[in-house]
């Protein structure tokens, strides 16, 4: 499945992701391509600067605030902050970016779908952000925690 | 009309609201916007049917050049809906075929 | 003279007139802007090329900067250049269906872009079968609904953008073929799609369409890397088929005015021959954008600079030291656009059909 052939995902050092408050970003960005807005819309650098334009991202963790900003930037769409440190053993805070109708209402529960679309669990809305004022919304959503690195979207449910 | 009424990212902002006929039957639009998406909206697909073998043609580049969308306006063959921009009162019909020119000179 | 008003010809007419030259644009479309106004995701690229905006707010950008130089360029919209002379320099136009004139510009910049192409397959022609952009100028621009369900034809770039412009219409992705064995586009574009549920079936292409007088149906099926059919062919229930098969540059004027061509397949098709600066083997003309190659809207942007700066100093309204230091940072933009995996194809592309010097 060409989502899963490429390695997408870099997970955060365990440690600082289990206790950072207000999560780490997890950018999936396999390809090098011309793109650098996650690094200049990182108020604290945690994006590091790019050498070459085409570069992967690459993230100072412990610089990261988990404020997602980059996650509403993101031409691609492919950030993504997960808060371990969320609610108890079960739940886990994600900060997912949002671009479409309807708008998720809070306290809603929403479909979270993996990163071929399949429901692989049930979240619930705590809040919707619009960071950049640009109509891409992040969504703040609960999900079961050993869920993190599969929900990539989330789907209204009418 | 078949529009969008609302969209994530996009405010539509349409012009004046006016009316023109298709094939004889009212039909309403937005002035200065294409002849070809206010009969899209209006759900009219079909343009024009070719010389030979008759068949439909429509919509396809939206940029003038592929011919696909000719249509006869206010007894004018061969204009090009898609980028002929829709005025009160005008008249589009179907065109059959490759349209007869007018030899009146105004 | 501009031929065409989108981003490299929107671009070479800001750079041409606050440069000090007077500028004549003309576009065939209703409004200014070209593909750009229909862009509704955010564009790539570094903050130079605008990074992080929306396509259609770049456009913005650009005609404010357009309205800034307001006192030097002439702009002529619906406006369709229909022919070249190149016996006497004469370029001939029309506004609307049949309001000639003629122009005879000092020099010219073709920014005139791309179409579609088509895949030919049985009942083609219904309504319903329409170009990517199509659909896009239809949903974006007008708002109004292309239709219900849609089969999308082709993952490049532009098949997953659409595919996603559409379901923010609130209109239904069936699903994407693709005849090749991977996706052509970004893999963060094709994320977006998939993580919503659109399929994209890769060795698979649209066999015929179905219905009377217009499109109800289509037939996919799976294909071999001989593009031979091995599978069973599939029905879906599609009232568009939406192609985004691929673009191929638009050159009539460059043909009619004696350029050196050159076909080149990763530029998709015949391209001008230029240099450095753009300019092509006709002494007053210079080429910018997806005509000069099928590329993308940022660098498009930058060739138009590049044209719009090359036409300033042939005309002497820009000194050499200025014109070199210019064109050196408009360069490195490009190849910086351009290092990337996918910008190494258009590198080769282009190496084709640049020449050494045909100088400013």
């Amino acid at each position: 499945m060409l989502t899963e052939s490429r390695k997408g995902a870099i997970e955060p050092p365990r440690d600082l992701w289990e206790t950072k408050k207000n999560g780490l970003v997890i950018i999936e960005c396999p390809q090098r391509i011309p793109c650098n807005p996650c690094h200049t819309s990182c108020p604290t650098g945690a994006v590091k600067p790019f050498s070459d334009i085409n570069d992967q991202p690459s993230i100072d963790y412990e610089k990261c605030t988990g404020c997602a900003r980059c996650v509403a930037v993101c031409p691609g769409l492919a950030c993504v902050v997960v808060d371990l440190t969320w609610g108890g053993d079960k739940d886990a805070l994600m900060k997912l970016p949002y671009e479409m109708l309807p708008m998720p209402e809070e306290g809603a529960t929403v479909d979270c779908l993996n990163r071929v679309g399949e429901p692989v669990s049930k979240g619930k809305v705590i809040k919707v952000t619009e960071p950049m004022h640009d109509k891409t919304h992040v969504v703040h959503v609960e999900v079961p925690k050993d869920k993190v690195m599969d929900i990539r979207a989330i789907r209204v449910v009418k | 009309m078949n529009l969008i009424e609302q969209h994530p990212v996009l405010d539509f902002k349409h012009g004046k609201l006016v009316t023109f006929t298709f094939d004889g039957q009212e039909m309403h639009g937005y002035e200065g916007e294409p002849i070809a998406a206010a009969l899209h909206a209006n759900g009219v697909r079909v343009y024009r049917e070719t010389p030979i073998r008759h068949q439909t043609r429509g919509f396809f580049c939206a940029i003038g050049k592929c011919s696909s969308c000719f249509m006869v306006v206010d007894g004018v063959p061969n204009v090009r809906t898609c980028v002929t921009p829709l005025k009160q009162g005008m008249q589009v019909a179907t065109q059959k075929g490759k349209g007869v020119v007018s030899m009146d000179v105004s | 003279m501009v031929i065409g008003g989108g981003p490299a010809g929107l671009s070479a007419a800001i750079e041409a007139a606050t440069s000090g030259c007077e500028v004549t644009l003309v576009d065939s479309d209703l409004a200014l802007g070209g593909q750009l106004i229909k862009q509704t995701h955010k564009f790539f690229g570094s903050k130079d090329e605008r990074a992080g905006t929306r396509g259609f707010k770049i456009a913005e950008t650009l005609m404010e900067e357009l309205e800034a130089n307001k006192d030097r360029v002439t702009i002529h919209s619906n406006c369709t250049a229909t022919g070249f002379y190149a016996e006497d320099g004469v370029v001939s136009c029309v506004h609307g269906e049949d309001d000639y004139f003629r122009i005879k510009p000092t020099r010219i910049i073709m920014a005139t872009g791309a179409q579609e192409r088509l895949l030919p397959f049985p009942n083609n022609h219904l309504p319903g079968v329409y170009g990517a952009g199509a659909v896009q100028t239809l949903m974006n621009v007008y708002g109004v609904v292309p239709g219900k369900k849609v089969l999308m034809v082709g993952a490049g770039n532009i098949g997953l953008i659409v595919s996603y412009q559409l379901m923010q219409a609130g209109v239904q992705v069936v699903g994407i073929v693709e005849a090749m064995d991977k996706i052509g586009g970004y893999w963060v574009h094709a994320a977006k799609v998939r993580r919503m549920g659109v399929p994209i079936y890769l060795r698979h292409t649209v066999k015929e369409a179905l219905g009377d007088k217009i499109v109800t149906g289509a037939v996919i099926q799976e294909i071999d890397d001989k593009f031979q059919p091995t599978g069973a062919e599939v029905n879906i229930d599609v009232d568009v088929i939406c192609m985004a098969v691929g673009l191929t540059p638009t050159c009539e004027l460059l043909w009619q005015a004696g350029c050196q061509m050159a076909f080149v397949p990763q530029l998709c098709g015949y391209v001008a021959q230029r240099d450095k600066h753009m300019r092509t083997s006709n002494d007053d003309i210079w080429v910018a954008g997806d005509a000069a190659g099928i590329e993308e809207a940022s660098s498009a942007m930058v060739e138009g600079r590049i044209a719009g700066l090359g036409v300033a100093k042939s005309l002497g309204k820009i000194d050499s030291g200025e014109y070199s230091k210019r064109l050196a940072e408009f360069a490195r933009r490009l190849a910086d656009l351009r290092g990337g995996e996918v910008g190494a194809k258009i590198c080769q592309g282009i190496a084709c059909c640049t020449v050494n010097e045909w100088g400013v």
